[in-house]
């Protein structure tokens, strides 16, 4: 059976998309379920430094569909968990060198091959999300407590809808509880309530995410970190398992969300 | 209303604000109509509205409402005079 092709997608760039896709590509591998993490992002590619992969690429998603290699070949190993795959994006060439058919093609053949495709987006609603998020089963949006990512990723959720695509989860990323305590910050329920869809994972903002960026070791393996642990809750999430939210504010309202199911 | 819930409503939070403002411009974008094309579009219900009753223009409120992702717009217009029932 093929396996799930999953899109990371927002709209708006810097709102953590290739830190979710490096992370729950990464918990899905220590889950011990084969992954293959995809660099959509041509021409600006960092899914490779996140995962710190960055050293071993000799192919990417160019080459391969322009005939120049195999597509195990394109693919980059990762040493720690050898269930996961990342599939480099091409650094040097314009955004528009893989066609929407392409990627269809790449998602598939690479869906062949293990239990989850994972799709890293581009910023943008023009022709790299759209390749992105067209071979997709679902998509996960992530956002981040404020206006403009809100209302960029309401942007995203209504093209899918529009084109009577995948379904689509929520990510709040960068969440501050001590500002959510202090009603300076968007709390998640008003998020989810605005934008009406499911919520898949609630992360609070860690410094050791850019500790885990500058290592290009995901926050996913550090235990002791608590947006680790909660990329690790939505790649047992996707895996069926129910993790109830980690209560940031009131517990009420995840009981209201989630209780029925 | 006790006087500690007076002083907290006194301040409008951040959150309150963000949270106004957003769903507002989320109205705006799902429904593709701008703040002022809404106002124009409320200024040509009025006209025709005004035609054939008598309501007060200042009294007229025309907005979106939010529901599961589907908007609508919600015009409500008050008549000045009310019709006494034909019996």
């Amino acid at each position: 059976m093929a396996g799930k092709i999953i899109t990371i997608s927002s709209g708006k760039g810097g709102v953590g998309k290739t830190t979710a896709t490096a992370n729950i590509g990464l918990g899905l591998a220590m889950l011990g379920v084969r992954v293959i993490c995809i660099d959509a992002d041509i021409g600006l590619r960092n899914l490779d430094v996140m995962l710190g992969l960055e050293n071993r690429i000799v192919y990417d998603i160019v080459n391969y569909v322009e005939g120049r290699c195999r597509f195990r070949q394109a693919l980059v190993r990762d040493k720690r968990f050898p269930e996961l795959f990342m599939l480099p994006a091409a650094q040097t060439r314009a955004k528009d060198a893989v066609t929407i058919e392409q990627m269809i093609n790449v998602a598939n053949e690479a869906a062949q091959m293990v239990d989850y495709v994972l799709i890293d987006s581009p910023a943008g609603i023009e022709h790299g999300f759209r390749c992105a998020s067209a071979p997709a089963e679902m998509v996960l949006v992530v956002t981040n407590p404020e206006i403009a990512s809100v209302r960029d990723a309401d942007r995203v959720i209504g093209l899918l809808e529009a084109e009577g695509g995948s379904p689509t989860r929520l990510i709040i990323n960068r969440i501050k509880p001590e500002l959510v305590q202090r009603k300076e910050m968007l709390a998640p329920e008003d998020v989810v309530d605005m934008l009406s869809v499911d919520l898949i994972g609630l992360i609070p903002e860690d410094p050791e995410i850019l500790a885990a960026g500058n290592r290009g070791q995901p926050v996913v393996l550090n235990n002791g970190s608590s947006a680790g642990q909660a990329f690790l809750d939505i790649a047992r999430r996707l895996q069926g398992e129910d993790i109830p939210f980690a209560p940031l504010k009131s517990q009420s309202f995840f009981r209201r969300l989630f209780g029925s199911r | 209303m006790n006087l500690f819930n007076l002083f907290k409503r006194r301040k409008n939070s951040g959150k309150d604000i963000a949270a106004q403002r957003l769903r507002l411009v989320l109205a705006h974008d799902r429904a593709n109509i701008s703040p002022g094309m809404l106002a124009l579009l409320k200024d040509e219900i009025i006209a025709v509205i005004s035609k054939h009753l008598e309501i007060d223009p200042t009294k007229v409120e025309v907005n979106f409402t939010e529901d599961d992702r589907e908007t609508r717009l919600v015009a409500d217009i008050p008549l000045t005079t009310s019709r006494k029932r034909q019996s």
